[in-house]
């Protein structure tokens, strides 16, 4: 997946040349996960740019380049660093277009690496997407698959809204059969897939939490159970179509989110569904997160993360009694 | 006591030293003149300009005027709220005037008039506060950024307009606007530290007018000035009389011309007083005596300046009348055009949130519209 990332800002630092990315240490380093390798190199410095360390201020620097017409690609070291860049992000990122009546739009990506399961100590592993799909303006899409990683990025990158790109770390290294040489065309922003049809519940999950459910669903085979997977892949704007159609296929479902569960986006989506579908549903929606505590240490990790058990257990108490 | 005589430190060790750094040396004329600099009742006063000095006269007079309008239209429920410039006026129509068209202001909350002095419709200037909508203007077509609440949060980004302007090889300068209370904010240090080692054609302007609200300049910094913050991110600090327009025309004027020709950013801070309240939501006398106005009154900026023209025949009473009807011709318009109640679109808050409407967002723009047609009917 961070191959298909570099190449995904390499061929739009290509094509436009209006695309800088900048950060910490993603000019010479190529970014701490180096997901920027090699564009400092090919593309110069001043289109790839190291900035000095201060999350609001590299925000606020890209508001003044996207007034100015340029597309900047931010990069936030780590989830919990991109909380200095708040301000910047809420009170004008979100919100530029809409107090200037849709004259001022500002194309800028922020990419952040989230979430956890790479044993990374505190600080290095929250589950910040409940923080950006509450701020209206704000577009949020995360990626499961290598393809999702190239097209979603491309696609962000060419979105005159500002999108929040939500990189999950502990996907980086997953392989596929992807050829950066010929990368994929996957649907855009805002469209969810069903990654596995299925007709006894749907899972529905994003990012981090997909390969964990598709290996649920392997698994719920032997207890009879046919799961179908629907990876959101873009939680705002929110297809609630796709999950709609699916649920009231199965008439059963869970969300699957590493994030929180109070106020998190599994709580509503499991209302939206609830309200969608109340006459399809055969037991109520119900949740698999992590739980409502600070990241825990790398040790503990894996009790916190929901894992394919966690999910199986759920899945489980969907045979409501009557 | 040297490190080689540390206890411990025996010829064991390879090196006691470490490697040589090179820290810069240049730092002295980056330190501003601790003496705000004045023109006005100077020698310096003999090299006034007496075209530019009459053009900013009447400004200052028309500024006084507006501000006098806006608090008025408060008043009248016109305007939700207006932070007053009265006593800030020079600060805010040097800051626009030293501007070519190309070049963009960064504005704050307080700063409409400056914005009004670029050339920017009072009404316009005015929506904000008066609740019509955030921003009344296109900050493109005018060159004005949204006038920013949150303090300090506008600096970054005149930092990155500059920057970019520069990567695309424009001849572009920013300036932007802040108060002595907003220079507290990390934004505020961000901002200077990357326009400084970007060299970003900028040109950071604090209005130190006293107060922020109510707590006074003291229990904001401990600093010997606000100017001297420059130095410490590698640009110049200046400090200047903020009520002398003639002063405040030249120290501008060469810190944009600075910028302009890749010198970098730099640092100007302008003592003023903040003669009203912080808005008319707020009641100074809570935190600040009379004398303390009433000694400010005497360094009035429109006054300075009728002063040193009325001495020097380069404007007298005629000219005076004439600048004051101007102003009361202003004000007029601004009267008429704030008395016209605003039309407002329900429909414009589903509008401008995103490119593309969303559908949870299509949905509730029809239940809006479903509600307004049913009050229609009613
Ligand atoms: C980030 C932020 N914190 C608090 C406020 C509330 N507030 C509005 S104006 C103000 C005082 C600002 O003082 P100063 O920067 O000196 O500017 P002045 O009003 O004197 O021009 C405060 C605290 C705000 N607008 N933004």
């Amino acid at each position: 997946m961070a191959q298909a990332l570099t190449r995904a800002m390499r061929d739009a630092m290509a094509e436009d040349p209006t695309v800088h990315v900048m950060g910490e240490d993603v000019g010479t380093l190529g970014g701490v996960f180096r997901i920027t390798d090699g564009l400092a190199k090919e593309f110069g410095e001043e289109r790839c740019t190291d900035t000095p360390l201060a999350e609001a201020g590299i925000l606020g620097a890209a508001v003044g380049m996207a007034m100015y017409g340029l597309r900047p690609v931010v990069e936030m070291q780590f989830d919990a660093f991109a909380y200095p860049a708040f301000e910047q992000l809420i009170s004008h990122v979100a919100k530029m277009r809409n107090r200037t009546r849709g004259a001022m739009p500002l194309p800028i990506t922020i990419r952040v690496p989230y979430g956890g399961g790479i044993g990374g100590v505190e600080h290095h592993c929250d589950s910040s997407e409940a923080y950006y799909v509450a701020t209206p303006g704000l577009t949020v899409v995360t990626p499961a698959t290598v393809e999702d990683a190239y097209g979603l990025l491309r696609a962000s990158i060419a979105s005159d809204d500002p999108v929040v790109f939500l990189e999950p770390k502990r996907l980086y290294w997953s392989k596929a059969d992807w050829r950066p040489e010929a990368p994929t065309v996957v649907p855009g922003i805002g469209k969810a897939l069903v990654r596995r049809a299925g007709t006894s519940a749907t899972l529905i999950t994003y990012g981090p939490s997909l390969p964990v459910c598709l290996e649920a669903a392997e698994a719920a085979r032997e207890e009879g159970w046919d799961l179908e997977v629907v990876d959101l892949r873009s939680l705002v704007p929110f297809d609630e179509q796709t999950v709609v159609e699916s649920v009231r296929r199965t008439g059963r479902a869970v969300v699957v989110h590493e994030a929180g569960g109070f106020g998190g986006p599994g709580a509503e989506i499991a209302a939206r569904v609830t309200e969608r579908c109340f006459h399809h549903l055969e037991a109520p929606v119900l949740r698999v997160t992590g739980f409502d505590i600070p990241y825990p240490p790398p040790m503990l990790e894996k009790h916190h993360l929901p894992g394919v058990d966690r999910i199986l257990d759920t899945v489980a108490r969907l045979q409501w009694e009557n | 006591m040297t490190v080689q005589e540390l206890p411990g430190a025996g010829a064991s060790h390879r090196s006691t030293q470490p490697p040589a750094w090179s820290p810069r040396t240049d730092a002295a004329p980056l330190l501003p003149d601790p003496e705000p600099y004045r023109v006005l009742g100077t020698e310096a006063a003999d090299r006034l300009d007496p075209e530019l000095m009459r053009r900013y006269y009447a400004e200052l007079v028309r500024g006084r005027r507006y501000n006098a309008q806006a608090t008025a239209l408060t008043k009248q429920g016109r305007l939700a709220v207006y932070p007053s410039t009265v006593g800030q006026e020079a600060c805010e129509i040097a800051a626009a005037l030293v501007l070519e068209d190309q070049d963009w202001l960064f504005p704050s909350y307080r700063d409409t008039l400056a914005a009004v002095a670029r050339g920017l419709d009072p009404v316009q200037a005015l929506t904000l506060l008066r609740g019509d909508w955030h921003t009344g203007y296109d900050p493109r077509e005018h060159r004005i950024a949204p006038l920013s609440t949150p303090l300090a949060t506008q600096l970054p980004h005149a930092v990155g307009l500059a920057h970019a302007a520069r990567l695309r090889g424009d001849d572009v300068v920013a300036l932007a606007m802040v108060g002595d209370g907003g220079t507290s904010e990390g934004d505020f240090h961000e901002a200077l530290n990357f326009a400084a080692v970007w060299q970003a054609p900028v040109v950071f302007l604090v209005q130190n007018n006293g107060f922020a609200i109510s707590v006074p300049l003291a229990k904001q910094t401990a600093a010997p000035t606000l100017a001297h913050k420059a130095v410490g991110y590698g640009m110049p600090g200046r400090l200047v009389d903020g009520n002398d327009i003639a002063a405040m025309h030249e120290v501008l004027t060469e810190a944009v011309r600075r910028a302009r020709s890749g010198g970098g950013p730099t640092l100007i801070e302008a003592v003023t007083y903040r003669m009203e309240a912080h808005t008319n939501a707020d009641d100074a006398t809570r935190y600040r005596g009379d004398a303390e106005v009433e000694a400010w009154k005497a360094h009035d900026p429109v006054d300075l300046l009728e002063r040193e023209l009325t001495a020097r025949g380069i404007i007298d009473e005629a000219a005076i009348q004439a600048v004051r009807e101007d102003a009361e011709v202003m004000a007029a318009a601004l009267r008429e055009g704030m008395n016209a109640d605003p039309v407002v679109d329900p429909m414009d808050l589903f509008a401008h949130v995103y490119a593309e409407q969303t559908d949870r967002l299509r949905e509730q723009a029809a239940m809006l519209r479903a509600e307004l047609e049913a009050e229609d009917q009613a």
